[in-house]
């Protein structure tokens, strides 16, 4: 069906920056758009994209199954409930950890390349083989990374494995921004990010109590939240992805009154 | 320097963290990109100012041999204040002496040559 299927790995070496939450948030925009997406879930050993999604329960097999040609693709696929253009493959079972190849990789992504238009694969922490393989089948990449020390140099790590493995466009989104500690410079600037990395930045994501409500619920915000500021990065990013040009919002504008001004003041370059 | 950095400095203030977080930053990543250990680099400056040493006087202590990145690319970078010069005690090596001293340096020259 579609033959221009867009494959994008979404990686950011440190855990717990947001890749997971990330996916099946762009993963929801992206078939509101109607667009058919698969999310693939890479980090089997330790598989969270389900429960993200509110999908936990209706897995039955998982790519290693479809492989094993003990069942066919669309039985292992699950549809999402309320938005059907999105599906989620589970790459593999907890308890099988050592199944999975490069090549097998490669061969599920070119099964989902017939049905789908974008599939992102969800990766597993760290530079390791889960990565490597996850790696294998994608194009090209998002790095996924928080305006912190570790995780920023964590994200250089791959970004350096993306490259000699000829991975590209690779671009970056900075989640879990904080308007209020970048005006008072106690958190890097995105500026600082991008300079650092040497990476075009595809979004960024305001810190948002909201998504761990939604993760409680396993709804992404951008399924029904579409209000909370998370949700329009999210959907913003989804639409960037789609080549729509939607300016990027500046931390600093989220704040307003006269502390935002006198904290705006204080950023001021003297010299 | 920002008007809040001067204000904490006049202040007597900790100088807000995220400069902190760029320059401890962009030195670990020079260090991981060049994948050189601190040991390797000090090493490495040890001999790069043995062999300076032989044409300039330096100043063994203040030199100072860094790595620094900027936009993936990083450099060596060296600060090596000269002392004085030693002009006219070392002798240029001729080219027919320097292919008798190491057969390494001879075969890249004959490698130039073709």
């Amino acid at each position: 069906m579609a033959t221009d299927t867009r494959v994008i790995l979404i990686c950011s070496g440190k855990g717990g920056v947001g890749k997971t939450t990330l996916t099946a948030n762009l993963g929801i925009s992206l078939a509101r758009q109607g667009l058919a997406t698969a999310v693939l879930d890479a980090d089997f050993g330790l598989r969270n994209l389900d429960l993200l999604l509110g999908l936990e329960n209706r897995i039955v097999y998982t790519a290693q199954e479809v492989l094993e040609e003990e069942c066919r693709l669309d039985q292992a696929l699950v549809k999402h409930k309320q938005e059907s253009n999105l599906s989620l493959l589970p790459a593999g079972n907890p308890r099988m950890l050592d199944w999975i190849k490069p090549d097998d990789m490669k061969k599920i992504v070119n099964m989902l390349k017939d049905q789908f238009n974008y599939v992102l694969i969800d990766c597993p922490a760290g530079v390791e083989d889960g990565f490597k393989n996850a790696m294998a089948a994608a194009q090209e990449a998002i790095v996924v990374t928080n305006p912190e020390v570790s995780a920023v140099r964590d994200a250089d790590r791959v970004i350096g494995l993306l490259n000699t493995n000829s991975i590209k466009p690779v671009k970056l989104v900075l989640n879990r921004v904080r308007p209020k500690m970048m005006a008072n410079q106690e958190m890097l600037s995105i500026d600082d990010v991008t300079d650092i990395l040497a990476l075009p930045l595809l979004g960024l994501v305001l810190e948002d109590e909201q998504v761990i409500v939604s993760t409680n619920r396993g709804e992404p915000l951008t399924l029904n939240s579409l209000n909370s500021p998370a949700a329009k990065c999210y959907s913003n990013i989804a639409k960037r992805l789609q080549g729509e040009d939607i300016p990027f919002i500046d931390p600093a504008e989220e704040n307003s009154g006269f502390a935002a001004k006198f904290r705006k003041l204080m950023q001021t370059k003297i010299f | 320097m920002t008007l809040r950095d001067i204000i904490n400095k006049l202040l007597r203030r900790q100088p807000a963290s995220a400069s902190t977080a760029r320059e401890r930053l962009q030195l670990v990543l020079a260090h991981d990109r060049s994948d050189l250990s601190t040991e390797l680099l000090d090493q490495m400056r040890r001999e790069i100012l043995e062999v300076v040493a032989k044409y300039v006087e330096i100043d063994m202590d203040e030199g100072a041999v860094s790595l620094e990145t900027e936009d993936r690319m990083t450099a060596l970078v060296a600060n090596l204040p000269i002392k004085r010069t030693l002009n006219g005690q070392i002798k240029l090596i001729e080219p027919s002496q320097q292919q008798d001293v190491s057969p390494q340096t001879a075969e890249s020259i004959d490698k130039n040559s073709q």
